[in-house]
């Protein structure tokens, strides 16, 4: 299986203190990796310099087994999806904010379309597409958020702790859908998870942090 | 019999075109510098936004004196000829109110969650794009600000006075020229454009308040 991201010699300091110092990583193509460890240990730290929102004080970045420096930031990120803990969604309707990232890239209209219906048919939230998004239970608000990502067709896909936020019997119900769903995108993708069963559920392996180092890496 | 009058029309169009040219100046100064100091961290930020809120309370009349000592004739840019011409009024209401659009904009956008931009440049947002979306997500208090920004002009009489010199059919507005019907014992005449400031201001803030909350409403 070939490496979509590897992480060389990386070092990230916030206020001159090491938060992240990774020697090596590697993200293998279509594989799920779960990323763990407590509060501060970087978890979300290694996800945004993974979508080159931080900038690391040193290290290298390679795509494809190229240097990823060789991407304007822009390009780079219009590779991954990215989804945080919180949905973040903007003053529009679901449709709209599902559209965004298309839009961004000038997808055209026709095609942008296409995407959006498959992708709220299979998140289920086809009733939602014409509501205000400020209207949205936590829940439904998460499945945008998770569409919005995946009509972006990323190659690699950043997780920040999708399910925090939710309540157990909500969190049961997207981690039943998500594990349907992840295979059949092909994306690589990293989550960050303080609860074992979504490991299970999801992981292909597990990265645990402590202090900002790998402390293990393991199969699931 | 006031309305029908040709120089209240004269005086009333020149308020609203001096007025609300300055208040788009200030728009095109305060949009995008009340942006970078919202977004952007660089050494004496806190330093510029305190000056910046110190401008929101400028005295109309201090600012009328520095502007007619730049453009009197033996002033820097005397050479100009702009004192006592409508430009005067403009670069001087320009002056009030790009610092409250500038302002009111950071507050704004500062207001807004942090982890909004991020996330939008995580979804492949070119800076501007960026941008363009945090100003269209704070379109509510960025209309307030221009509201804010026009209010500040449309009713000031200090600056206008000493740059215009309230001069018949060619830099009097309405504030001015309530001040000379006041001088002149007409009350009558003076409430009379006084009421016309006030309707004036009511119906551009109405149509502003009516877009700012259609667009609340989408």
């Amino acid at each position: 299986m070939s490496t979509l991201v590897e992480i060389r010699n990386l070092l990230v300091r916030r206020a001159g203190r090491p938060v992240l110092e990774i020697d090596h990583l590697s993200l293998e193509k279509g594989r799920v990796l779960a990323l763990v460890g407590p509060n501060g240990a970087g978890k979300s730290t290694l996800l945004l310099v993974l979508a080159r929102l931080i900038k690391p004080e040193r290290g290298d970045i390679l795509l494809n087994g190229q240097p990823a420096t060789g991407l304007r930031d822009r390009d780079y990120r219009r590779r991954i999806g990215l989804v945080m803990q919180d949905p973040l969604l903007l003053d529009m309707s679901v449709y709209d904010n599902i559209a965004i990232g298309l839009r961004f890239r000038h997808v055209p209209g026709l095609e942008s379309a296409r995407r959006v219906e498959a992708w709220v048919e299979r998140l289920g939230i086809q009733h939602l597409k014409t509501r205000k998004a400020a209207t949205l239970s936590g829940g439904e608000a998460q499945r945008v958020a998770l569409a919005r990502a995946f009509v972006l067709q990323p190659e690699l896909l950043l997780l920040d702790e999708p399910f925090g936020a939710l309540d157990k019997k909500t969190r049961t119900e997207l981690l039943r859908d998500l594990k349907a769903l992840l295979p059949t995108t092909g994306a690589t993708t990293l989550f960050s998870t303080h609860d074992d069963r979504e490991v299970n559920a999801l992981a292909d392996s597990k990265i645990e942090l402590a202090d900002g180092k790998i402390h293990t890496e393991s199969s699931v | 019999m006031l309305f029908n009058n040709p120089d209240v029309l004269e005086i009333t169009l020149l308020s609203i075109k001096v007025s609300g040219l300055a208040t788009l100046i200030s728009l095109l100064i305060g949009l995008p510098f009340g942006t970078l100091l919202a977004l952007s961290k660089f050494p004496g930020r806190s330093v510029l936004l305190t000056l910046i809120n110190t401008g929101m309370a400028l005295p109309p009349v201090v600012v009328g004196l520095a502007v007619a000592m730049t453009l009197w004739r033996s002033g820097p840019v005397g050479g100009l000829h702009l004192i006592y011409t409508p430009a005067a009024i403009i670069i001087a209401q320009v002056i009030i109110a790009a610092p409250v659009v500038t302002g009111l904009t950071a507050a704004a956008l500062q207001a807004l969650d942090p982890r909004l931009r991020l996330q939008l440049l995580g979804l492949g947002a070119s800076r501007l794009q960026m941008v363009l979306s945090i100003w269209r997500e704070a379109r509510l208090p960025l209309l307030a600000a221009l509201m804010a920004g026009f209010g500040s002009v449309i009713s000031e009489v200090g600056a206008s006075m000493m740059v215009g010199g309230n001069i018949r059919h060619q830099t009097r507005v309405l504030t001015t020229a309530i001040v000379l019907e006041t001088n002149k014992g007409e009350f009558a005449s003076a409430i009379a454009l006084g009421i016309l400031l006030l309707l004036i201001t009511f119906l551009i803030n109405f149509a502003l308040t009516w877009i700012q909350q259609r667009g609340s409403k989408r």
